[in-house]
C-alpha cells in the first residue's frame, strides 16, 4: 500500500506540476490573468478527439494541429479582449472567466459528452515496481513534467523571450524602457501558456475520459498549486505540487476519495493564512497588502 | 534638571527588503514642538524610515515609542488616531473628486471624532476651512475645482491639508517640496510655520536643502540607510561623510 | 475646416441643480423620471403579466440582486467570481430551518440572509486582507468546493438535496417581496454610495494607502461591504429556495456566479441600476432563447466578453450620458 502510495503520489504531482505550468507562465511570470485556462484545456482535448475519429488524421499530425490551435487561442484570446481590458481592475480575469465557461459550455451544449470521448495512450502497456503496477502512460507523463519543468526554469533564465516574459511581471513600463513590447510578450507568453494547456491535456486526458467538469478541476487544480507555491516561482510549483500531490494521494488511498479536492481547498485555506504570497514566492512584501 | 520626555523615541530601527539593508539601526529622540528635518542621497531609506514609523512597513527590529508608548509594528490607522499624520511624496488625490470632496476622508476618521466629540456639523464646511488655511483662495472657488485639473502646487497643499484635518501633535511631511517653484515653496513655508506656532512636532524630509536648514531646529542625515550626522543645518553639511555621501570622494 | 466632438451638460440638467429643480414642473419631472422607472416597471408591470412571464419576471428579479450585490463589492474593490457562494449558503441555510425544523418562510428568509451574510464573510474574512485577485481566486473556487463537499459527504441530502420545501401562499406574494426588496437594495445602495460613507468606500477602491493614512481602518470597511453583499446574496438565496421549493447543490451552480457579472458588465458597474438592467436584459433575453437549452451559460459569457470589449462602460452610463450631455460637433478654433 505504501509503495503504491509513494508511486502514484509522485505520478499525481507531476500531473499538478504539468497542470500549473501553463497557468503559473502567463499569470505568475508574465501577470496575464487567464481565467481561460481549464477551457483551453479540454478545447484542446476535443480537438484532437475530433481530428482523430472524426476526420481520421494520424496521432501526432492531431497532437501538432491541437497544440498549435491552442497556441493560436492564446494569441487571439490576447489581442482580441486582454488588450481592449488592461485598464480596469482585473477586468482580465472576469473576461477570460467569462470567455473559458462560454467554450466549456458549448461543448456541453452540442453534446460531447460520454464514455466514447477519450484520447489514445501514447504506449500501451504497464510496468510492475514489485508489486506496484504503474501503466507506461503514466510514467510518459511524469517524463514530460518533469522534462517542461526543467525547459521553462531554463527558458524563462537564460532565453530573451523567457526573460522578457519575467520583466513584465515585475515592472512592465521599466521592460518598456528597454524596449521589450509588453503587448508581444504578453501575447507569447499567453500563447506558451496554452500551448502548455494543450500539451497536458493530451498527456493526461488518455488516463480518463474528456469530461468538461474536468476543465473547472484543472483551474482549481492549477490555482491551488500557483497559490502554495508562490505565483511566479517555478520552484514553488515544484513543490507545491508534491505537498498537494501526495496529500491527494494519501487521502484517496488511507481516506476516501472524494475528500480529494478538498485537500486543494485545505492547502489554500492554510497558505492564504500563513504566507499569502506562497511559500517561495518572489513578490515583495509591500505588494501583499499588510 | 529635568529634560521633557521625547515625543517620539526611534531606537535601533533595522528594516530589509530581500537583501537589501533600506534602514539600518536608526536611532533618534524628538522633543515636542521640534521640526526635525531629515535629508540624505536618493535611495537612503527616508521613506522607508517614515513608513516604518507610520506603520506602513514592519520594521525587523528596532523600537519605535511614542510618548513613552511602544508603537512598533501598529497598524497605521492606529498611530493615526495617537496622533501622528504623514503625507505621501507621489501626491495622489481622487483626481475625479472637487479638492474640498478628498479631505471628506480624513475627516471621517475616528481620531477626528473622538477629537470633536462627534459633533462636527458640515464635513463640507470644515474641508473649505481648512483648505482656505493652506492658501486656497475662497473667492476663487479653488477647493470647488476637480482635483485633476488642479496644478502641483495646490496639490501638495491638498495633501497638507489632508494631514492637518486629522489634528495631528506629529506630522511628517515626504518631501512636501518637490516639484515646486521657489515661489511655491515661499508660500507655504509660513502655513509650516503656522503649525509650529500652534505647538505641532514637525519632521521634514527634503532635498531642499536651502529652504529646510532656514526652518529646521536640526537635521540628520541618512546615507545607505544609516544615520551618519545630526545636528543644526550647517554644522551638518559641514561633516565629511556627508559631503562624502552627497558629492562622492575624490579620486586619486 | 477641422471639427471635434465636444460632450456638455445639457440646459435642463443645469437648470435642475440643487433647489432650482423646484422652479418648475419640466425641471422636477426630468429628475424624478429616471427614479420613476424602476419603481413603476417593477411594481407596475408585475401583475400585468401571465403566469409564466411573472415566474421569469421573478427570476430575474433574483438574479438582480445578485447583480446589484456584486456591484457593491467592486465598489470596495472586492471582485467576486462567486455570488454563488451567498446565493448556496443562504438556499442551504433557509432549506435547513425549512426542512429540519419546519420554520415558515416568514422566519427562514430573514434568518437566513442574516446568518448566511455571517457566514460567507467570516469565510472570505482571510482573504480580504490581500491582493484582489486572492479573494476572486477563493470566490470562484469556495462554491464550487462546497459542491464537492456536499456530494462527497452526502450531507444535507447530498446530490438529491431538500426537496419539498415550504412554497410562498401565492405566486403575487412572492413578486412583490422580491420587488421590494429589490428596490430597497437599489436605492439603499445608491444613497449609500453617495454619502461619506461611500466616498470612503470608493477611496478604499481608488488608493487605499491613503485611506489608512486618514486613520480609517480599510479592513472593517471592507468586512462591512462584504457583510452587506453576502446578505444581500444570501436573501437571494433564500427566496429562491421557497421559490423552488427546494433547496440543493444546484445553489452553488455556476449560474449565479457568472450571470450578476455578465449583468454588471452590460449594464455599467458601480451604478447599481446597471447591474439591474443588465438582469433584466440578460435573463429574459436567455429565457426566450431556452429552446437553446445549456447555451444559456454560453450566452452570459459570451455577452459579457462581447460588452467588456465593446462597451466597457456598460449600457446604464452610456444612457446617463445621453440624458445627462449633449453632443456636438465643433470647429476647432
Amino acid at each position: 500500500m505504501l509503495l503504491c502510495t509513494l508511486i502514484y503520489g509522485f505520478i499525481n504531482s507531476c500531473i499538478l506540476a504539468l497542470l500549473a505550468l501553463g497557468f503559473n507562465l502567463t499569470f505568475g511570470i508574465s501577470g496575464v490573468a487567464n481565467f481561460a485556462y481549464g477551457a483551453i484545456y479540454i478545447f484542446s482535448g476535443f480537438l484532437t478527439w475530433i481530428t482523430l475519429n472524426s476526420i481520421g488524421l494520424p496521432y501526432l499530425l492531431s497532437v501538432f494541429i491541437s497544440i498549435l490551435c491552442a497556441a493560436l487561442i492564446g494569441l487571439l484570446v490576447y489581442y482580441i479582449v486582454i488588450l481592449r481590458v488592461k485598464g480596469l481592475a482585473l477586468s482580465e480575469v472576469i473576461a477570460t472567466f467569462g470567455l473559458g465557461l462560454a467554450i466549456m459550455e458549448l461543448f456541453r451544449y452540442f453534446d460531447f459528452v460520454g464514455f466514447k470521448y477519450t484520447l489514445p495512450v501514447f504506449i500501451d502497456g504497464s510496468i510492475g515496481f514489485g508489486e506496484v503496477y504503474v501503466d507506461y502512460q503514466r510514467l510518459f507523463i511524469a517524463l514530460i513534467a518533469v522534462g517542461l519543468t526543467l525547459f521553462l526554469y531554463l527558458f524563462t533564465r537564460h532565453s530573451k523571450i523567457g526573460l522578457a516574459f519575467r520583466a513584465i511581471a515585475q515592472d512592465e513600463r521599466t521592460a518598456l524602457t528597454f524596449g521589450i513590447d509588453s503587448d508581444r510578450i504578453g501575447a507569447i507568453s499567453m500563447a506558451f501558456g496554452a500551448a502548455l494547456a494543450a500539451i497536458a491535456a493530451i498527456v493526461i486526458l488518455p488516463l480518463g475520459t474528456i469530461a468538461i467538469e474536468g476543465g473547472y478541476e484543472v483551474l482549481i487544480n492549477a490555482l491551488a498549486v500557483c497559490i502554495v507555491g508562490g505565483l511566479g516561482s517555478t520552484v514553488g510549483i515544484l513543490v507545491a505540487s508534491v505537498l498537494i500531490g501526495y496529500a491527494q494521494t494519501f487521502t484517496a488511498n488511507y481516506l476516501e476519495p472524494h475528500w480529494m479536492m478538498l485537500v486543494s481547498l485545505i492547502a489554500i485555506a492554510i497558505v492564504l493564512t500563513i504566507k499569502p504570497s506562497g511559500l517561495f514566492s518572489r513578490q515583495k512584501e509591500l505588494e501583499e497588502r499588510i | 534638571m529635568n529634560q521633557p520626555l521625547p515625543l517620539l523615541k526611534v531606537s535601533d530601527l533595522t528594516k530589509s527588503f530581500g537583501g537589501v539593508m533600506a534602514v539600518l539601526n536608526v536611532s533618534f529622540d524628538l522633543k515636542e514642538g521640534e521640526l526635525l528635518g531629515i535629508i540624505g542621497p536618493n535611495g537612503s531609506g527616508k521613506t522607508t524610515l517614515v513608513n516604518l514609523i507610520t506603520g506602513f512597513v514592519k520594521p525587523i527590529s528596532g523600537r519605535v515609542e511614542y510618548r513613552e508608548k511602544n508603537i512598533t509594528g501598529w497598524a497605521p490607522y492606529k498611530i493615526v488616531s495617537l496622533g501622528i499624520a504623514r503625507t505621501f511624496q507621489m501626491v495622489r488625490p481622487f483626481y475625479q473628486l472637487p479638492a474640498f470632496k478628498n479631505m471628506i476622508i480624513p475627516l471621517y476618521s475616528p481620531r477626528v471624532k473622538k477629537l470633536t466629540g462627534g459633533k462636527y456639523g458640515d464635513r463640507d464646511a470644515v474641508a473649505l476651512d481648512l483648505l482656505e488655511e493652506v492658501g486656497f483662495e475662497r473667492d476663487a472657488h479653488v477647493a470647488y475645482k476637480v482635483a485633476g485639473s488642479l496644478p502641483q502646487g495646490y496639490l501638495k497643499r491638498l495633501e497638507l491639508a489632508k494631514a492637518m484635518a486629522l489634528r495631528p501633535d506629529l506630522i511628517i511631511l515626504d518631501e512636501l517640496f518637490s516639484g515646486l517653484s521657489l515661489a511655491e515653496v515661499a508660500s507655504i513655508v509660513p502655513i509650516i510655520e503656522k503649525l509650529r506656532f500652534q505647538g505641532i512636532t514637525i519632521i521634514m524630509i527634503e532635498h531642499r536643502l536651502k529652504e529646510l536648514f532656514r526652518i529646521a531646529d536640526r537635521v540628520f542625515v541618512l546615507n545607505y540607510g544609516e544615520k551618519i550626522a545630526d545636528g543644526p543645518g550647517e554644522e551638518v553639511m559641514e561633516n565629511e561623510s556627508v559631503k562624502k555621501a552627497y558629492l562622492g570622494s575624490e579620486t586619486e | 475646416m477641422k471639427k471635434r466632438k465636444e460632450r456638455i451638460d445639457r440646459g435642463i440638467k443645469a437648470r435642475s441643480e440643487d433647489i432650482f429643480a423646484l422652479s418648475s414642473y419640466r425641471e422636477m419631472l426630468y429628475l424624478l423620471a429616471p427614479r420613476a422607472i424602476p419603481v413603476v416597471g417593477l411594481l407596475g408591470v408585475a401583475p400585468f403579466l401571465n403566469p409564466y412571464w411573472r415566474e421569469v419576471f421573478i427570476s430575474t428579479a433574483v438574479y438582480a440582486l445578485l447583480a446589484t450585490s456584486w456591484d457593491l463589492l467592486i465598489s470596495a474593490g472586492l471582485i467576486s467570481l462567486g455570488q454563488s457562494l451567498f446565493y448556496g449558503i443562504g438556499s442551504y441555510i433557509a432549506g435547513i430551518l425549512n426542512y429540519y425544523y419546519g420554520w415558515s418562510p416568514l422566519f427562514t428568509i430573514p434568518v437566513a440572509t442574516v446568518m448566511g451574510g455571517l457566514l460567507c464573510t467570516l469565510f472570505l474574512l482571510p482573504v480580504l486582507r490581500l491582493r484582489g485577485i486572492y479573494f476572486a481566486m477563493v470566490t470562484l473556487v469556495l462554491p464550487l468546493m462546497f459542491s464537492r463537499l456536499v456530494e462527497a459527504t452526502r450531507i444535507l441530502g447530498g446530490t438529491e438535496g431538500l426537496p419539498g420545501l415550504t412554497p410562498f401562499p401565492n405566486q403575487l406574494t412572492a413578486l412583490y417581496v422580491i420587488d421590494f426588496a429589490l428596490l430597497a437594495v437599489l436605492f439603499g445602495f445608491r444613497r449609500l454610495m453617495a454619502s461619506d460613507y461611500g466616498l470612503v468606500i470608493r477611496g478604499i477602491n481608488d488608493n487605499d494607502r491613503s485611506v489608512m493614512s486618514a486613520g480609517l481602518n480599510i479592513y472593517l470597511y471592507k468586512t462591512q461591504i462584504l457583510f452587506i453583499g453576502a446578505s444581500v446574496g444570501s436573501f437571494a438565496g433564500a427566496f429562491g429556495t421557497h421559490m423552488d421549493m427546494f433547496a440543493g447543490m444546484p445553489g452553488f451552480a455556476l449560474d449565479y456566479a457568472i450571470m450578476p457579472v455578465a449583468a454588471a458588465v452590460v449594464g455599467g458597474m458601480g451604478t447599481f441600476a446597471g447591474p439591474m438592467i443588465g438582469a433584466f436584459i440578460l435573463v429574459p433575453l436567455s429565457e426566450i432563447l431556452r429552446a437553446l437549452g445549456a447555451l444559456r451559460i454560453v450566452f452570459y459569457g459570451l455577452f459579457l466578453v462581447i460588452f467588456i470589449v465593446a462597451l466597457p462602460e456598460g449600457i446604464f452610463h452610456y444612457l446617463q450620458r445621453k440624458y445627462h450631455q449633449l453632443e456636438r460637433w465643433v470647429e476647432l478654433v
